[in-house]
């Protein structure tokens, strides 16, 4: 043994040099101590380790179970008074103490699906020509970080820019349409939800499509095939699913989106008559009347809504997953 | 050797971070000891109130902290018993009265008009009378040219354009005061629509808190909306004269709103101004008020922040309502005061009444 490990043993293991002098004691240490380090390094932090995420894991269950419960428990009172007939019922009359949750589910799901339609039209080119046509290179970074600043500007800019910038332009088309100029509703809600949730859908996108392997794209060269169809033929399909994700993540997304759709969306109780009408959403209704509700029924039916919208954006992510499971490849 | 060290800088680490969180802990329980007021509620008052206490503090060294969250959550945070004194701008329901169940004081502190502001070209004065008012925002008169809205005005060059309506998204004392004077003025109003910070509205867009409809507004050409006078000075937009109960159009002013107040004011001040007798007053006029409750005593409350909140609240009343003006709210006329004077010598600490 080397001065230098029973030096390093000495004092890792506090354990006095002169003693170590001494061979078979120093072998038998050095056993041990090796034997230590490998049990520190593998076995006690390995376990350990595994047990640390696992409960990270639960931790996020039993928070979103008990989100899903507090939420029910606090709209008893409206879920006793209107039972099933809340989700169709067309009136909300904070007055009467009469709540119904159609309108708002027509306004969201509305907003949501347009703006989707609106950003994918965006967001899968981008992909594509993040992905494969430019995939290093100044440009291409520059665009990406574009990207990723669009995701981190506050909604409540957006809906202040939806607004004031956004509305007048609508309301000029909507004159030159006939249409009453109100500015805000459905339209111009969807257009400033869909610039929101493009980097979500974009990014995703690029990320599956330039993992696509490189072998499959230059067999498929190899014979013949123009770069569009090697696109439409190989990549497409290997990163559809990742791509269809990132659109799920998106939709998400647009669902719950509150401060920028309230300030854009028109605030009318009503069911929206055309693309151009007011409306509004679950989430914007809860943000507008919470500060001010009083009276039992009237905070319950508010936070039924919010389990309306939860059970809404479940349901719409299971969906999502079984549609990409039968997509089957990628991600 | 890597243990020692390693042992040594984790052992610096949670010094650092116990010494920190001492700190920070502490730092909150000094502030608890002296005497600290809390209090929630309406956000129309919030400037007002802002200053009031800005200056109290400066005076007697007494922190009041007011949060805006809304007369509903004021409402809500004193039945909760959460804050010593709630702020609102609608008279409390019998509803909540019962939850609250132990009495509450209305004390008003001062008072606000409502206006209506609109957007056409030229930005003419205009006059309305209640029942063209009511018509408008049930939507039942759906264009500027009517020969309802001409007859009143005769001067005015009206266009053949479409009224957009703008109302509150958001429930709020304003929208209180506006429904209460149209529940009083239409018969329909009352029965269709009815009364209260939030409603059922039968026409036109939200927008949220009175920017957002002073914004709307502004923005949406041939659209009418109900904000409180202050909004419409700030953003220098015209508003309507209106034609109050003795028949004389009035325009809102700091005036004619505390003018409003001179009619018979019941004793316990809950009471509406709105469609109000006196002759040179403006028709949408309301208190706002502090609520507390008439026994304080609850929720551990010791006698000593009993008395401070019964002086902020005489303060508030006499020597407080110099600041109103200046920020554009009405001050409470005399015999408001007189009756506020009388609520407030009624609040009792253990029966004993705080102030002689």
């Amino acid at each position: 043994m080397l001065e230098k490990d029973i030096k390093d043993i000495s004092v890792e293991l506090e354990y006095p040099m002169g003693m170590l002098k001494d061979s078979s004691t120093a072998d038998f240490l050095a056993k041990v101590h090796a034997r230590v380090k490998a049990r520190w390094k593998s076995g006690f932090s390995e376990s350990s380790f595994r047990r640390i995420l696992y409960c990270a894991g639960i931790c996020v269950l039993v928070l979103l179970v008990a989100i899903f419960f507090s939420l029910v428990i606090a709209s008893l009172p409206a879920i006793r008074n209107f039972g099933i007939w809340f989700l169709s019922g067309v009136t909300w009359d904070p007055v009467r103490s009469e709540f119904g949750a159609f309108p708002f589910l027509v306004g969201t799901l509305a907003t949501s699906f347009l703006a989707l339609i609106i950003s994918v039209i965006f967001s899968i080119p981008l992909s594509i020509f993040l992905g494969e046509y430019s995939a290093q290179g100044a440009t291409s970074t520059f665009i990406k970080s574009m990207i990723e600043l669009l995701a981190g500007v506050p909604s409540v800019i957006y809906g202040f820019c939806g607004l004031f910038l956004l509305a007048p332009l609508v309301r000029n088309l909507e004159m030159k349409l006939g249409v009453a100029p109100y500015g805000v509703g459905i339209f111009t809600a969807s257009l400033v939800l869909s610039i929101m949730i493009i980097p979500y859908s974009a990014s995703i996108g690029r990320e599956v499509i330039s993992l696509v392997p490189s072998d499959l794209k230059e067999a498929a060269l190899s014979l013949g095939a123009t770069r569009f169809e090697v696109i439409r033929k190989v990549v497409l399909p290997y990163a559809g699913s990742g791509i269809i994700a990132g659109i799920l993540l998106s939709l998400g997304r647009a669902l719950g989106e509150t401060m920028a759709v309230t300030m854009v969306i028109g605030n009318s109780n009503f069911i929206p008559k055309g693309i151009f009408s007011p409306a509004n959403t679950l989430a914007s209704a809860i943000a507008n009347e919470f500060t001010e509700a009083t009276g039992s029924l009237y905070l319950s039916s508010l936070i039924e809504l919010g389990l309306v919208l939860f059970i809404v954006t479940t349901v719409i992510n299971v969906l999502g997953k079984l549609i990409i499971r039968r997509m089957g490849v990628g991600v | 050797m890597k243990r020692k060290v390693f042992a040594l800088r984790m052992n610096r680490v949670l010094c650092f971070i116990t010494v920190l969180s001492i700190l920070l802990v502490l730092g909150n329980k000094g502030m608890a000891k002296q005497t600290e007021l809390i209090g929630a509620g309406a956000t129309f008052p919030y400037p007002l109130y802002s200053k009031m206490y800005d200056v109290y503090h400066k005076e007697y060294g007494v922190k009041v902290n007011y949060q805006a969250i809304g007369s509903g959550g004021g409402i809500r945070q004193l039945i909760s018993k959460t804050v010593d004194f709630g702020g609102s701008d609608a008279i409390m329901s019998d509803k909540d009265l019962a939850e609250a169940s132990a009495p509450v004081l209305h004390i008003p502190t001062c008072a606000g008009a409502v206006v209506l502001t609109y957007n056409l070209t030229g930005d003419p004065q205009l006059r309305f009378t209640p029942d063209v008012i009511a018509d408008i925002f049930l939507g039942k008169i759906s264009k500027w040219n009517d020969r309802r809205i001409s007859a009143i005005n005769p001067g005015a060059k009206l266009p053949d354009m479409n009224i957009t309506v703008v109302h509150r998204s958001d429930g709020s004392g304003t929208t209180f005061i506006f429904s209460d004077y149209l529940g009083k003025v239409s018969a329909e109003w009352k029965e269709k629509v009815g009364t209260g910070p939030s409603l059922n509205w039968p026409a036109g867009l939200g927008g949220k808190g009175n920017p957002g409809v002073a914004g709307l507004v502004k923005q949406t050409p041939g659209s009418i909306g109900y904000v409180e006078l202050i909004y419409a000075l700030q953003n220098k937009m015209p508003y309507g004269m209106v034609k109050n109960k003795k028949g004389k159009f009035v325009t809102a002013t700091i005036a004619s709103t505390s003018h409003a107040a001179e009619t018979n004011l019941p004793d316990d001040m809950k009471v509406s101004l709105t469609d109000s007798d006196a002759p040179e007053g403006y028709p949408i006029s309301g208190f706002t008020w502090i609520l507390v409750y008439k026994e304080l005593n609850y929720a551990g409350r010791s006698e000593e922040k009993a008395k401070e909140l019964v002086k902020l609240l005489w303060w508030m009343t006499h020597e407080g309502q110099k600041n109103a003006e200046p920020l554009h709210y009405a001050p409470l006329s005399k015999k408001a005061v007189e009756n506020a004077e009388k609520l407030i010598k009624s609040v009792t600490y253990n029966g004993k009444p705080m102030m002689k």
